[in-house]
């Protein structure tokens, strides 16, 4: 039943616009715990059907009005975001130390910073984008019919992340073919997704326009995952098939032939190994 | 007790008073304690130390909640949880600085990650429509780091020894069970506060945050 009047806690609150919404959610005050609560009004099972919704693109089935249904919420956008920070850094960690561990003056480090860097990277392209997505579809949004909510654009670029997730976690496994070919997957998933949800909202304002946003936001989704691949699993430099320098027996042509590599390699092997 | 000589002459309005006097052979009954020498132990211990003891006692028996059954917790605070941070980032201290910053994670950094990581999860389960309060949470939710911070001193005492292959095992099993109690503890706590359709959602992200303590303290490495 709806209630009318002030409720407890807030004094000031627009409940008189309650009767003319009718059965939709009443709107609260920005200040109180509740406007935040309506955020939240998720199910587990919504969340795993958002989840499974990011990751299949159907032509007809349009995310934000399919999946989300008037519902958008913060819980996947934030817990996504956050996994796969962590996703990224403790892969990426543990990438690093497979590939480098042959090398003998390798010292393991956990490299804790690569946190800080990819919260920051995820959470800025996990508000920025769609908050100049949203900003501009508003401001060509002629006939205004149809637009989505901050909220929902914020909603669906969260869930798309998703698809990353495992992506980070495969790509630990050491074959860059693999490795590239699961970023192919992961973004050209979630670009669709992404692409299809805004498709409807661009397709009135021309041909050229409509090309430009969903070019513009299938190669944002894509450089993001190119860019963590890039940064997060760097390719060790190339090892020489050289032996390493100070365990190597030196013998005359030995010491001729190989060019030294590091500056202290002459003084060691000079100093424990006798030329003759 | 000594009657009165010639009763009845106060008159009626003094007449139950004619009976009463005071002697000095009148018997003084009742107890009284005198608490000189008789005096066991646990009293002097439990007047003399009552909020060091009363933290000791209440940690111990979160402790003993957080290990055997989950109950509500009435009284929280939040000095068991502050001790427990404190020393964990103090004992991920030391540990494969490079002198660059790519080594592991500072002070600040663990105890923003634990602290920040709590209020975060409480935020979340009481957006959820969690019924637990705010403080209640930390307090479990610091409480719980209780066996990561146990896993930490066994690995920094197997690193001692050597780390070599044996060692990584011994500690990753290690680690790997203190995760596991610590998760299963916190949330036998926190998500009988939950509606029953968004469990699995509050179970997650305390999930993450133990997963990522654990992270820490399996990656540490001395210098």
């Amino acid at each position: 039943a709806v209630t009318v009047g002030p409720e407890e806690g807030e004094p000031g609150d627009d409940t008189d616009t309650t009767e003319l919404l009718g059965g939709q959610r009443r709107p609260r005050s920005f200040w109180t715990f509740e406007y935040y609560q309506a955020f939240f009004d998720v199910d587990t099972h919504q969340v795993l059907e958002r989840i499974k919704g990011s990751v299949t693109p159907l032509p007809g089935k349009n995310f934000v009005r399919h999946r989300l249904r008037n519902n958008p919420d913060l819980y996947g956008p934030f817990w996504i975001c956050a996994t796969l920070v962590f996703a990224l850094a403790v892969s990426g960690n543990l990438s690093h130390l497979t590939e480098k561990q042959a090398s003998p003056t390798y010292h393991y480090s956990p490299q804790f910073h690569n946190v800080t860097i990819a919260a920051t990277l995820i959470y800025c392209y996990a508000w920025l984008v769609p908050l100049a997505l949203w900003g501009f579809l508003r401001w060509r949004q002629s006939h205004g019919a149809g637009a989505y909510s901050f909220l929902e654009t914020v909603c669906v670029y969260g869930y798309s992340l998703s698809a990353y997730i495992p992506t980070a976690v495969l790509w630990l496994i050491p074959a860059a073919w693999l490795q590239w070919l699961l970023l192919a997957v992961a973004a050209l998933l979630s670009a669709s997704v992404l692409a299809l949800t805004f498709w409807p909202l661009v397709r009135a304002d021309g041909r050229a326009t409509t090309l430009a946003v969903v070019a513009a936001v299938v190669s944002l989704h894509t450089l993001l995952a190119v860019g963590c691949k890039l940064y997060f699993f760097q390719q060790p430099p190339s090892a020489s098939p050289a032996p390493s320098p100070f365990h190597t027996t030196v013998g005359a042509e030995g010491l001729h032939s190989h060019a030294p590599q590091l500056p202290g390699t002459n003084i060691s092997l000079l100093g424990t190994h006798p030329v003759r | 007790m000594a009657a009165a000589e010639g009763s009845g002459v106060g008159g009626p309005l003094f007449a139950g008073l004619a009976d009463v006097s005071i002697s000095e052979d009148i018997p003084v009954e009742g107890e009284i304690t005198v608490p000189v020498g008789s005096r066991s132990p646990d009293e002097d211990y439990s007047t003399l130390d009552e909020p060091v003891r009363d933290t000791i006692v209440s940690l111990c028996s979160v402790y003993g909640k957080t290990c055997v059954l989950p109950l509500s917790l009435e009284d929280w605070d939040l000095w068991g949880p502050l001790v427990l941070c404190v020393s964990l980032a103090l004992m991920l201290q030391g540990g494969s600085a490079d002198s660059k910053d790519d080594g592991g994670p500072q002070f600040a950094e663990v105890f923003v990650i634990i602290w920040f990581g709590a209020v975060v999860i409480t935020l979340n389960s009481k957006l959820l429509g969690g019924t637990i309060s705010f403080f209640q949470s930390l307090c479990v939710l610091g409480y719980c780091v209780l066996p990561l911070t146990v896993a930490m001193l066994v690995c920094r005492l197997v690193l001692l020894a050597g780390s070599g292959t044996v060692s990584f095992i011994i500690r990753l099993i290690v680690v790997v069970a203190m995760f596991g109690w610590s998760t299963l503890a916190s949330t036998a706590f926190l998500a009988d506060s939950q509606p029953p359709n968004r469990k699995a959602l509050v179970v997650y992200p305390i999930f993450l945050f133990y997963f990522v303590i654990s992270w820490m303290i399996l990656t540490f490495t001395p210098q």
